[in-house]
């Protein structure tokens, strides 16, 4: 069935890494201009998930269907699906010696760009826009000559990953505990960055660990993610609950 | 080679190559043994050039005429810098050698533009012992290229070609090979030995030889070119990258042989190992008893892709005068998993992932060719490491 209104789709997913089952039974529902969080402990399997998505290879999928903007996503290449409109935020994003930040962003939305048939971007334009949103992220210029996230702290790695989510304008973006060692003061920032970039025709995965990083980002819906299984979902006021009451309130899946 | 009629002739793999290159159709032509049009011939395009170097005095024509009518030239200098005795091949060489490219650039002369051996008449073939003589004297500069990013093949397997530098007092030479002979098949059979003596001897004050190159192609590289800093205040450079693939070695690097006083060398050594090839750095830095306040600087950098390369150095120091300051740095490095999904899932595709990593490492190295060797030699590098992450 046919809905222009859903950006991702997956039903009844089952993952396994070798002989170890990561994900199973998961069925989400994204449409667009939502944003959903996906909570859970550690080895819950939220970061499988992102990858997953993002079409990182390792991960055999035994069973289940996604689709991303009414595609296949399971026979798509990361750069296919990038080039579709799927961002993922890095949480720990690998740094590239030699290749300056610029010319990574201007390589990475030319490459988009070019899967929409749009000539590349001015060369004049893109360094302004690119000035003016650094700007807002309150990133030091300079970050823009040095190879990429090459000796950027923690915190301007992840407003690096909010930077390139703002110039690729994704369709969907996937944030992988985007807050993890930020303070207060970077997290607004990329609290705000986020929320600038919610759309009605783009959705929004946050996952996350904390309930903080929802207190600057509202959600449409929480869904809890415990050893591999979708145990539970909400409103926003889930993530109250269970900061109150930790993971295990959560207990064994029904 | 073989005379076709047409472009079509020739074997479509071979022309998507060029294609990739960047190679201009005539230039297609040239290579693959197409007679070229009487309209688009490129002798009338050497003409010119050559009657602008023959107002200013330079001398720029293969080493056969070099000998017939400048002899005395070619008495006083040749092996002066790389003499007979110097090592097995470059013997082989002075034994044989038949032909090559000559160069003189008079007193006070600027050469206005960059001389590349495919300007030179009947160069059509180049040949397995090729002599190069280029001498700048006092106060002139040259800025000479070699090679072509085409994937060049030949009968002859072995290539053992020497190359003298000669720089007088304030001359400068600067000399960029892009090489990128047959390496041979994926199971390494076949391939161009490549087994070259390059010298350059700084024989003036102040003056200065610069060698750039970008080594792609040979089943086996030999090469060391190098520098004697013999005139006061003189500079040596070297600026290298070096790719090896499949089952390629490349044992490449620099003698800088301080003798003068005040003396300046600078090392820049890039290497890329992919598939099962195998990249060695070999360097001497070596200063006299005589050589006060010599200076050093050596990079050597070493980049590998996928698991099965190899990458060695063998640095070498060898200082006997305390006044001397020698810095060498070293860094080891894989293009990882993670920095490719981290390309692709901004929407780059593998190969041009893999190609932006890697002009990012040789970055400084293209900088110093001269500009339309430079962007031949990007699409160069890109090329040689196609299917290297598998």
């Amino acid at each position: 069935m046919s809905n222009s209104n859903v950006i991702l789709s997956i039903q009844d997913l089952q993952v396994s890494v070798g002989e170890k089952i990561i994900l199973q039974d998961l069925n989400l529902t994204l449409k667009a201009g939502e944003v959903h969080a996906i909570m859970g402990p550690n080895g819950s399997g939220k970061s499988t998930l992102a990858n997953l998505l993002a079409r990182k290879e390792g991960y055999n999928v035994q069973q289940g269907t996604i689709r991303f903007l009414e595609q296949d996503l399971l026979s798509l290449s990361p750069e296919d699906c990038a080039c579709l409109g799927l961002f993922l935020g890095f949480q720990y994003p690998v740094t590239i010696p030699g290749v300056s930040n610029i010319h990574f962003l201007k390589s990475a939305l030319n490459a988009i760009r070019k899967a929409q048939h749009l000539p590349p971007v001015d060369a004049v334009d893109f360094l302004k826009i690119v000035k003016e949103k650094m700007a807002v992220l309150k990133m030091p210029e300079e970050l823009l000559y040095r190879p990429v996230n090459d000796g950027f702290s923690g915190g301007e790695k992840k407003r690096n990953e909010i930077l390139q989510m703002s110039l690729l304008e994704p369709k969907l973006a996937i944030l992988d505990e985007t807050d993890s060692g930020l303070d207060i003061d970077a997290l607004k920032l990329v609290s705000e960055g986020i929320n600038s970039q919610r759309g009605a025709d783009r959705a929004i995965l946050l996952i996350t660990h904390y309930q903080r990083l929802l207190d600057y980002i509202e959600p449409d819906q929480v869904h809890v993610l415990s050893e591999g299984k979708m145990i539970l979902s909400g409103d926003k006021s889930l993530a109250k609950t269970l900061e109150s009451k930790g993971y295990c309130w959560v207990g064994e899946p029904a | 080679m073989p005379k076709l009629n047409s472009l079509d002739e020739v074997d479509p793999a071979i022309l998507k190559t060029y294609e990739k290159l960047g190679i201009p159709l005539n230039e297609q032509k040239r290579l693959s043994g197409v007679a070229i049009d009487a309209v688009f011939d490129s002798v009338s395009v050497a003409t010119t050039f050559k009657e602008k170097l023959r107002e200013l005095g330079i001398i720029f024509c293969s080493f056969s005429e070099a000998v017939r009518e400048h002899p005395e030239l070619i008495q006083q200098y040749l092996g002066t810098v790389v003499p007979y005795t110097d090592n097995f091949f470059a013997c082989l060489n002075a034994a044989v050698f038949s032909d090559g490219s000559f160069c003189y650039i008079p007193k006070g002369v600027r050469c206005p533009m960059e001389l590349s051996t495919y300007f030179r008449i009947n160069a059509a073939s180049t040949g397995q012992f090729e002599r190069t003589l280029i001498i700048a004297e006092k106060n002139s500069s040259v800025s000479y290229l070699e090679g072509c990013t085409a994937p060049m093949r030949d009968e002859n397997q072995l290539h053992a070609a020497v190359v003298e530098l000669i720089a007088l007092d304030q001359a400068k030479i600067k000399y960029s090979t892009v090489q990128n002979w047959y390496p041979g098949d994926k199971e390494g059979r076949g391939g161009i030995y490549n087994f070259v003596t390059k010298r350059g001897l700084c024989r003036g004050r102040e003056s200065s030889i610069s060698w750039t190159q970008v080594e792609t192609g040979s089943a086996i590289t030999w090469k060391y070119p190098s520098v004697i800093l013999q005139g006061a205040g003189s500079r040596g450079e070297f600026y290298s990258i070096a790719v090896t693939n499949n089952h390629q070695q490349a044992d490449t690097g620099t003698k800088m042989i301080h003798i003068g006083a005040n003396t300046k060398s600078t090392i820049l050594s890039k290497g890329i190992s992919a598939g099962h090839g195998q990249n060695a750095y070999r360097g001497l830095v070596q200063v006299h008893p005589k050589a006060e306040n010599a200076q050093n600087y050596t990079q050597c950098d070493s980049l590998l892709i996928g698991e099965q390369g190899g990458a060695h150095t063998f640095p070498k120091v060898d200082v006997k005068n305390k006044t001397a300051k020698i810095e060498h740095e070293a860094t080891t490095s894989k293009i990882s998993e993670d920095q490719l999904f981290y390309c692709r899932q901004r929407g780059l595709n593998t190969e041009d992932s893999i190609s932006m990593i890697v002009n990012g490492f040789c970055k400084q190295v293209l900088n110093e060719l001269p500009m339309e060797f430079a962007v031949e030699a990007q699409k160069l590098l890109a090329l040689s490491l196609e299917g290297s992450i598998g």
